[in-house]
């Protein structure tokens, strides 16, 4: 994938920038508004990583918003030492399709980067999901495994759903609390551990081999062995 | 040039400002005064003289239509005998003006007109004096002339503006001098409080303005000074506490995760160790970001700029969410989580706070709990406020510690062996303070009961609720044990 970051801080942005390379992206980098304006606007990308405050006169949310004036659609994640829920509303309301606040964990960072690409690519409305022998009817909310049918309670079926449109992606404990729940705080304790593990007792135990896989320091990555 | 820059300072100074526009006021009051008393004395004079002419006429021209020309003769003769200051002055002529009688000793040229008073020099038996006179015209052509000597009079308006203006003179430095103590009582005093305030200024934080205990205004100035004063070194010292806190808090992950680092640069043995102690530290590192986090947010709520955020929510749903979402946690630690709330519960405010602060009070129950013990979570309204409570069956908060408990880092004995960052129930607090609620901790007989109360209605349309910390200190306790 072509990533654009537009970050001026340099440490920030070369420990970005090797991440992402090492995952086999090629990233451009700008260190100013300016010059990410240019390079976001005469060429294509998948993503764009934008910083909130940088210098040379255009700042992160003037680029975005001139950017969607233009009609150009490339997800963008915007990254921001603001984290007053205010400056989150304001980052997606300029048209950022999601918002890390600053410090982050690379693999935050690479999990959310690579759930907006793959969001970019979904076509059309889909009535089935496969994951290797899991299959869930999105119409009928039925969910098998192997052929064997599983019941799920409402939540574990969202649950499920966000790890299958997921699959093979990192997906962190931020992004299901915010994807699945629809909450924007941090708890405390990791609540969202019991859940995926009482989702596993039913996806996984009964069967052979575990389709839901727990990334140490990251999250969880539903794949078929 | 000189001179004028040494006298500048001096008249800059308000306490002299003062003494001056003091005594310039009460010099021109007292002159003001002076030119009154003068005029209307004078006027007093020449008004009494005037009266006195008229009734002695009045009384000569009775006598004239009673008995004609010989009893006004008879009349005039015996008040010049009678008139024992020798101040009047009659004089009765034919048509010629030629004397029949009076004391003056020819018809006074001047005197023309009848009904004017004349102010004149007048000769009476060669010594000249002054007089004011009046002419009567008799029938028959007969003139009367009746008058008062006003050399007394006189006199006394000569004397009169000498001594007021002594007078004035006198008041004027009176007027002085009283403005100088007044400038001497004004610098006192206001030296007092500038010296207070130099003294804070100074970092004396402890310095007061004397009070004279007379109970006067300027006591009650100096009363309402050092209120504030306490007031300030109040708010001084709960920020002295939250900045020792923070940097307490801060500082321990913080140089835990500089000691790890500085070891295994130094010390680790082969990569994996190096590894784990990097690991360590940014596991560290990421503790001080969430507990800035969590100060920013309370920061943040504390300011009240969310209240633009404020919406018609519904609590039903939302708590039977938080519910679910900590249901399993709850039963993991093999605990029960009890749900009693209705089904729609509408109320105004921001969805996500109301949910972290509710998510921050089964956090904190969940987490205090023993094992087999029920948590409640229960929401109802009562006299006009949504109160939404979390009561679980653990150790409880001692009366001593639940007015402070929902303070920033305030951690109880029980919690320090907790993890937690001692900013939950300050969240909760902040949350219920800017929805114009309250956050009430009750002893529910055993454990805690953390009540959260928002207003029913929008607090727009309603009158000023009583603040969380009123609540807080009415330390009110549970009437029903938890079933």
């Amino acid at each position: 994938m072509r990533i654009l970051l537009v970050e001026d801080d340099p440490t920030v942005a070369g420990f970005v920038a090797k991440g992402l390379r090492e995952a086999n992206h090629v990233v451009e980098h700008a260190d100013n508004g300016r010059d990410g304006l240019f390079l976001a606007a005469s060429e294509t990308f998948d993503t764009i990583i934008l910083d909130r405050m940088l210098p040379g006169g255009i700042d992160g949310l003037r680029l975005l918003e001139t950017l969607r004036g233009q009609n150009n659609t490339t997800p963008v994640l915007v990254l921001s030492a603001l984290s007053q829920v205010d400056d989150r509303v304001a980052g997606l309301k300029a048209g950022g399709d999601d918002y890390l606040t600053k410090p982050f964990a690379f693999s935050e960072l690479m999990a959310r980067v690579e759930a907006l690409t793959r969001r970019g690519k979904t076509d059309g409305p889909q009535t089935k999901l496969l994951v290797g022998d899991l299959e869930m009817d999105l119409l009928s909310r039925g969910v098998r495994r192997a052929a064997q049918k599983i019941d799920l309670q409402p939540r574990e079926f969202r649950l499920l759903e966000y790890l299958m449109r997921h699959a093979g992606q990192v997906v962190t404990r931020t992004m299901l609390l915010e994807g699945v729940w629809d909450y924007h705080f941090d708890p405390q304790t990791n609540v969202i551990d019991v859940h995926v593990s009482r989702l596993r007792q039913k996806i996984d135990k009964p069967f052979p081999t575990a389709l839901i896989h727990t990334i140490r320091n990251a999250g969880y990555m539903l794949r078929p062995e | 040039m000189a001179d004028s820059l040494k006298f500048r300072p001096f008249f800059r100074s308000a306490s002299v400002k003062l003494a001056a526009v003091y005594g310039v006021l009460f010099a021109i009051s007292a002159v003001a005064l002076v030119l009154f008393l003068l005029w209307s004395t004078t006027n007093l004079v020449d008004e009494q003289v005037e009266a006195a002419i008229n009734a002695d006429a009045q009384g000569l021209l009775e006598r004239w239509n009673e008995g004609g020309m010989p009893s006004l003769v008879l009349t005039l003769k015996e008040r010049v005998a009678e008139n024992v200051d020798d101040d009047a002055i009659y004089f009765l002529a034919d048509a010629e003006e030629a004397r029949i009688t009076g004391n003056l000793d020819a018809w006074p040229a001047k005197v023309i007109f009848p009904n004017i008073f004349y102010d004149m020099a007048v000769t009476r038996g060669q010594v000249v004096s002054h007089a004011a006179v009046r002419r009567f015209n008799l029938p028959g052509g007969f003139l009367l002339l009746v008058g008062r000597d006003v050399r007394g009079p006189q006199q006394l308006k000569r004397l009169l503006p000498g001594t007021l203006i002594w007078c004035a003179v006198l008041m004027t430095v009176l007027g002085l001098a009283g403005g100088l103590v007044m400038r001497n009582l004004f610098r006192r005093m206001v030296a007092d409080v500038s010296a207070t305030a130099e003294a804070i200024s100074r970092g004396e934080l402890g310095h007061r303005v004397r009070r004279s205990g007379r109970g006067d205004e300027f006591d009650r100035m100096a009363e309402a000074i050092n209120t504030m004063l306490d007031r300030i070194a109040r708010l001084m010292d709960g920020v002295r506490q939250v900045s020792n806190s923070i940097a307490h808090d801060l500082r321990t992950p913080i140089t835990r995760a500089r000691a790890r680092l500085e070891d295994a640069a130094y010390h680790a043995q082969g990569e994996p160790e190096l590894r784990a102690a990097v690991e360590r530290a940014v596991a560290d590192l990421d503790g001080v970001t969430a507990v800035f986090q969590a100060l920013m947010r309370i920061a943040e709520i504390e300011a009240g700029s969310r209240r633009s955020a404020f919406a018609e929510i519904d609590l039903g749903p939302l708590l039977a969410d938080l519910a679910e979402l900590y249901g399993a946690l709850a039963e993991e630690q093999g605990l029960t989580l009890r749900l009693d709330v209705p089904d729609t519960l509408p109320a105004f405010g921001d969805r996500d706070l109301v949910q972290q602060a509710v998510a921050n009070l089964l956090d904190n129950a969940i987490k205090f709990s023993p094992q087999g013990t029920q948590i409640r979570l229960s929401a109802y309204v009562s006299d006009r406020k949504i109160r939404i409570s979390v009561a679980d069956q653990g150790p409880g908060i001692p009366e001593a510690d639940r007015e402070r408990a929902a303070e920033r880092f305030f951690r109880g004995e029980q919690a320090r062996s907790t993890p937690g960052s001692g900013l939950g129930l300050a969240l909760v607090q902040a949350v219920a303070t800017l929805h114009d609620g309250a956050l009430l901790l009750e002893d529910a007989r055993p454990g805690l009961r953390a009540t959260l109360s928002l207003p029913a209605v929008p607090p727009a349309r309603m009158e000023p609720a009583s603040s969380a910390r009123d609540a807080l200190a009415m330390g009110a306790v549970a009437q029903e044990p938890i079933v």
